[in-house]
């Protein structure tokens, strides 16, 4: 297992892909640290950028990582070792490989310039982020044999996340305004990694009292220690069912 | 060492292995055919356990393959495209493959040496040409010792220098007493390499027994035409179906 692990490190570590992705993020980080010297303004910025873009690079490279990576996978199979082991390999290089480039490209200029509570969930939250999609993409990969389906999988998903899910939270908001919805709109939340890992951020700011009536449930929820865990808790349901499921789909694949 | 029970698999609807059986002993070299499309590769793919079949059991050296990888030891295996990681160098994925089998310690440089891999080990595999990765893959698939040798398409894409080690090499295993299954279009290749014919035609077993044997079915003293015979005759008992599902 981490002897696979640490060839498709290798490989993956030295691909052009993840030297360009983290000097983009590198740079995203420099520039926005160089127009603003208010942390909270810094990391607000930055969480705009993050939640919309490392899903959907997430997303999309790791399908076509696992596709240009297929055959091998099939060599692989022939080889004495295990299916589980094989897949597990390639998923944590993937994963790994995207937090490490989070971490170096925001990281960096964070300990330069400095941070503070809401830049560390910044990158906590970009790295859960970034397993959370890979996971959506192994899963969307693993369950057609089409590369140009996979990745209309993983983008549909991104779509549904990133964009149309709080369209829908919006229309139920304003169609049930009469009612007290925290609650409600607290269990949907729990619904969407990204929608979490946006509120996550936004509770770590001051601008939550912005928001009201539910903003101020909120704050209340995520400051006390159980609504931590059950956040967490939700985020890690998200990172681990895709991934499981998609490994159990890979153990009766046929190559 | 190797045999197929009753292997039944479908891909949708259609239905590429029926109710397969067939025995692979060592000390034979075996020579796979059969038309595009009608199981080849499929049948190797589920030996080395790729593909999971719907029904059936195979066993290799008396132990049935499902749920069990330590059988993959004994089998080297040559793709008919070798894909690699493009910034994995030569040597590296060398030592892949040699800690995947810690145990083994004797390795069978042959072939490395006869292409000159060596000179060649810190070359990435995403800069080789696809016969260079043939060769690769063919010295892969010998580095082990490995008593059950699976080649699919081994000289396609090799130059014909590449070509003749590779052919001596087999035949130098072959001569040693190991399991060879060889599939190939190029009928002249499995002629000088192989001494059973294994003829698959619509996922069924339509000829197996040794090549003498097939040259005296078909009435031919040569190799190919007694094919291409074995060929028409399936193609006879496909119009007879037809005929008959029409009644």
């Amino acid at each position: 297992m981490f002897k696979l692990l640490k060839y498709a490190l290798y490989d993956i570590l030295k691909s052009r892909f993840a030297i360009i992705y983290t000097v983009f993020l590198a740079l995203v980080a420099i520039s926005i640290y160089q127009v603003s010297d208010d942390l909270s303004k810094v990391s607000l910025s930055l969480m705009n950028i993050m939640i919309l873009f490392i899903p959907l690079i997430s997303a999309v490279f790791a399908t076509t990582h696992f596709y240009n990576n297929l055959e091998f996978i099939e060599l692989m199979l022939a080889q004495p070792v295990k299916r589980i082991h094989v897949f597990l390999s390639q998923l944590l290089a993937v994963v790994i490989m995207l937090s490490l480039s989070i971490l170096l490209g925001f990281g960096l200029p964070m300990l330069l310039w400095g941070a503070d509570s809401s830049l560390i969930t910044l990158l906590v939250v970009g790295v859960v982020l970034s397993s959370v999609f890979a996971g959506f993409a192994f899963l969307a990969s693993v369950l057609t044999r089409d590369k140009a389906k996979a990745i209309g999988i993983s983008l549909a998903l991104w779509i549904y996340f990133s964009l149309v899910y709080d369209g829908l939270v919006l229309y139920i908001i304003y169609s049930f305004a009469d009612y007290p919805l925290e609650k409600a709109t607290l269990a949907l939340v729990m619904l969407n990694p990204v929608d979490l890992g946006r509120i996550l951020m936004l509770m770590q700011l001051d601008i939550s009292a912005l928001m009201g009536y539910t903003g101020a449930f909120f704050q209340q929820f995520f400051s006390s220690g159980s609504g931590i865990f059950i956040a967490t808790f939700a985020l890690l349901i998200w990172m681990l069912v895709p991934n499981y499921l998609a490994t159990r789909i890979f153990r009766k694949r046929d190559f | 060492m190797i045999s197929v029970h009753n292997i039944s698999k479908k891909f949708g609807k259609l239905q590429v292995l029926n109710d397969f059986n067939l025995e692979f002993e060592l000390g034979n070299s075996y020579a796979l055919m059969g038309p595009n499309g009608s199981g080849k590769t499929t049948l190797i793919k589920t030996i080395l356990g790729m593909v999971i079949p719907d029904s059936g059991d195979i066993t290799v050296g008396s132990q049935s393959i499902k749920g069990d990888v330590s059988y993959r030891k004994q089998i080297g295996y040559m793709p008919q495209i070798g894909h690699y990681p493009a910034n994995i160098k030569i040597g590296q994925l060398f030592s892949m493959m040699k800690d995947m089998r810690p145990e083994i310690k004797n390795y069978d440089l042959e072939l490395v040496e006869a292409f000159g891999l060596e000179e060649m080990k810190n070359k990435a595999m995403g800069t080789l040409s696809g016969g260079t990765r043939q060769k690769v893959s063919a010295a892969l698939a010998f580095l082990f010792h490995p008593s059950i040798l699976i080649l699919d398409e081994p000289t396609a894409g090799l130059d014909p220098i590449a070509v003749e080690l590779l052919k001596t090499k087999i035949k130098k295993e072959r001569a040693r007493g190991k399991l060879i299954l060889i599939t190939s279009h190029i009928l002249s290749d499995l002629e000088e390499l192989t001494n059973r014919a294994i003829y698959i035609y619509e996922g069924e077993v339509f000829f197996s027994n040794t090549i003498e044997e097939l040259k005296e079915i078909t009435g031919e003293c040569k190799f190919s035409p007694a094919i291409a015979k074995l060929m028409e005759w399936t193609l006879k008992k496909k119009s007879k179906k037809t005929i008959l599902n029409h009644v």
